[in-house]
């Protein structure tokens, strides 16, 4: 388990009953890691975002499964002409890099990998991370001046790659919605038909949504599942049409939300109270499972914190495993990791007290 | 010889101690001095200036001589006393809590 935190990265391992954990960190202490993830073709190959306010980006790279690490490129320059996205106030703002908040690597070459940054951009690597050079499709594709920062910031946050298509992928914006290129790139389409955000002037606006998180089962990629700001969506076209799914949620506004590594229709969230009150409705922290794709939840408790609990769950703090049964994974702003090795019916505490968690992903290795 | 001292994340980075020592021309600036540090230890490039503008981060000082030189200009020559390795040139972070 790769755990990117607020003060440094942790690398948890279990063999494959997931109850004892053993702790190795922190790795790049003092530093933010808002993300850590490994090459699927590739296990050993693992990329990290390390960052801070004082000395900026860096990105580091283990080739060995996380016993060293070594730096490579950290030069993120916009491709073109940036000019001005809205700023908090709704006056333009020039574009800046500021970091990288997500790194996908490629589903083929270990050597490829995407970065998502804020201010928003998508940036490609060919070479392990040594030279990185903007998709500027995304960012030109003429909407930007519209678009404006979440409270995070301006934020590409999610980028999905299409196991089935490898000219298909998907990213998200906060705030500025879902996109998707069919092209490897070269050109996108915003896909935010049918959300609402009463945020926005034009509450179903092409643009200028909240999506927090985007994710896919691997075996039909045509299904997205969404947590916006607001709202828990469901597209079953690739993003061209979505639709509520939130139904008996206790609220429908959160920031993760992962599918069920066996179960294309089994689908997990971590509702939050409200875009003010970041902490679990009543204190309780609950995991939501929906078992038919949507609107039907059950809330998942055993092993979790039921009263008392004002921690937050972010948008890249949870994954699943591979195993089977399928572990489900997250990790708090309270520096707790919890993990159910049956599909969310029983949780445990991999780790407590770690820094504030922004990140949770799991390689499941044989 | 020319005294650095640098912050502590960037000597875990630099793979250093405390202080590195670098054989500037007379007359050199800070600019120069930043162009040799970062010439030697590459990883240290993006980490003190911006990769593009050449401006320093905001959240990095630069002080000598019991003075702080964070808004001289980088095209100045640097003190006297950093130049005949009296006293160091000190990178460090703010004071920024953190």
């Amino acid at each position: 388990m790769l755990v990117g935190t607020r003060k440094g990265a942790f690398i948890l391992t279990a063999d494959g009953r997931r109850a004892d954990w053993t702790v190795a960190g922190p790795l790049f202490g003092g530093w933010e890691l808002y993300h850590l993830k490994g090459s699927p073709p590739d296990p050993d190959r693992i990329y990290a975002s390390q960052s801070t306010s004082w000395f900026g980006q860096l990105i580091q790279r283990s080739d060995d499964g996380g016993r060293t690490w070594a730096p490579v490129g950290n030069r993120f320059a916009y491709a073109t002409e940036t000019g001005t996205h809205q700023w908090y106030d709704g006056t333009p703002h020039p574009w800046e890099f500021a970091r990288v908040w997500h790194l996908e690597p490629s589903l083929s070459d270990p050597d490829t990998v995407y970065a998502g940054v804020e201010d928003a951009a998508l940036f490609k690597s060919t070479d392990g991370g040594a030279e990185w050079n903007e998709v500027p499709g995304l960012r030109e594709h003429g909407t930007g001046p519209s678009w404006q920062p979440g409270a995070g910031g301006m934020c590409l946050h999610t980028i999905v790659l299409d196991p089935s298509d490898p000219n298909r992928m998907f990213a998200a914006i906060s705030a500025a919605g879902a996109f998707r290129t069919d092209d490897a790139g070269a050109t996108w389409k915003p896909i935010n038909r049918g959300l609402r955000s009463e945020q926005l002037p034009d509450a179903d606006a092409e643009v200028g949504h909240c999506v927090h998180r985007i994710t896919m089962h691997p075996a039909r990629p045509e299904v997205l599942f969404m947590q916006k700001h607001w709202d828990v969506m469901r597209s079953d076209d690739a993003g061209e049409n979505w639709r509520e799914i939130s139904g008996n949620l206790p609220s429908d506004f959160g920031f993760p939300i992962s599918v069920h590594s066996h179960e294309p229709e089994t689908v997990y969230v971590v509702p939050i109270t409200s875009d003010s009150e970041h902490y679990p409705p009543d204190g309780r922290l609950r995991v939501y499972r929906s078992r038919v794709g949507g609107n039907d939840w059950e809330a998942l408790t055993d092993g979790l914190p039921q009263e008392h609990c004002y921690v937050n769950v972010l948008r890249d703090a949870m994954a699943v495993d591979e195993l089977d049964d399928c572990g489900i994974y997250f990790g708090t702003t309270g520096g707790d990791v919890y993990v159910s090795p049956d599909g969310g019916d029983h949780w445990q505490a991999a780790v407590s007290n770690l820094p504030a968690v922004l990140s949770v992903e799991v390689q499941t290795l044989l | 010889m020319i005294r650095v001292e640098l912050p502590a994340h960037l000597r875990t980075l630099a793979v250093v101690g405390k202080e590195v020592q670098l054989e500037l021309p007379p007359g050199a600036t800070t600019a120069d001095l930043l162009d040799a540090l970062e010439s030697r230890y590459p990883v240290l490039e993006g980490t003190i200036r911006d990769h593009d503008t050449r401006r320093r981060r905001p959240f990095v000082r630069f002080f000598a001589c019991e003075e702080d030189l964070s808004h001289e200009s980088l095209d100045l020559p640097l003190p006297a006393q950093v130049m005949s390795g009296k006293e160091p040139f000190v990178i460090l972070g703010a004071m920024a809590g953190g």
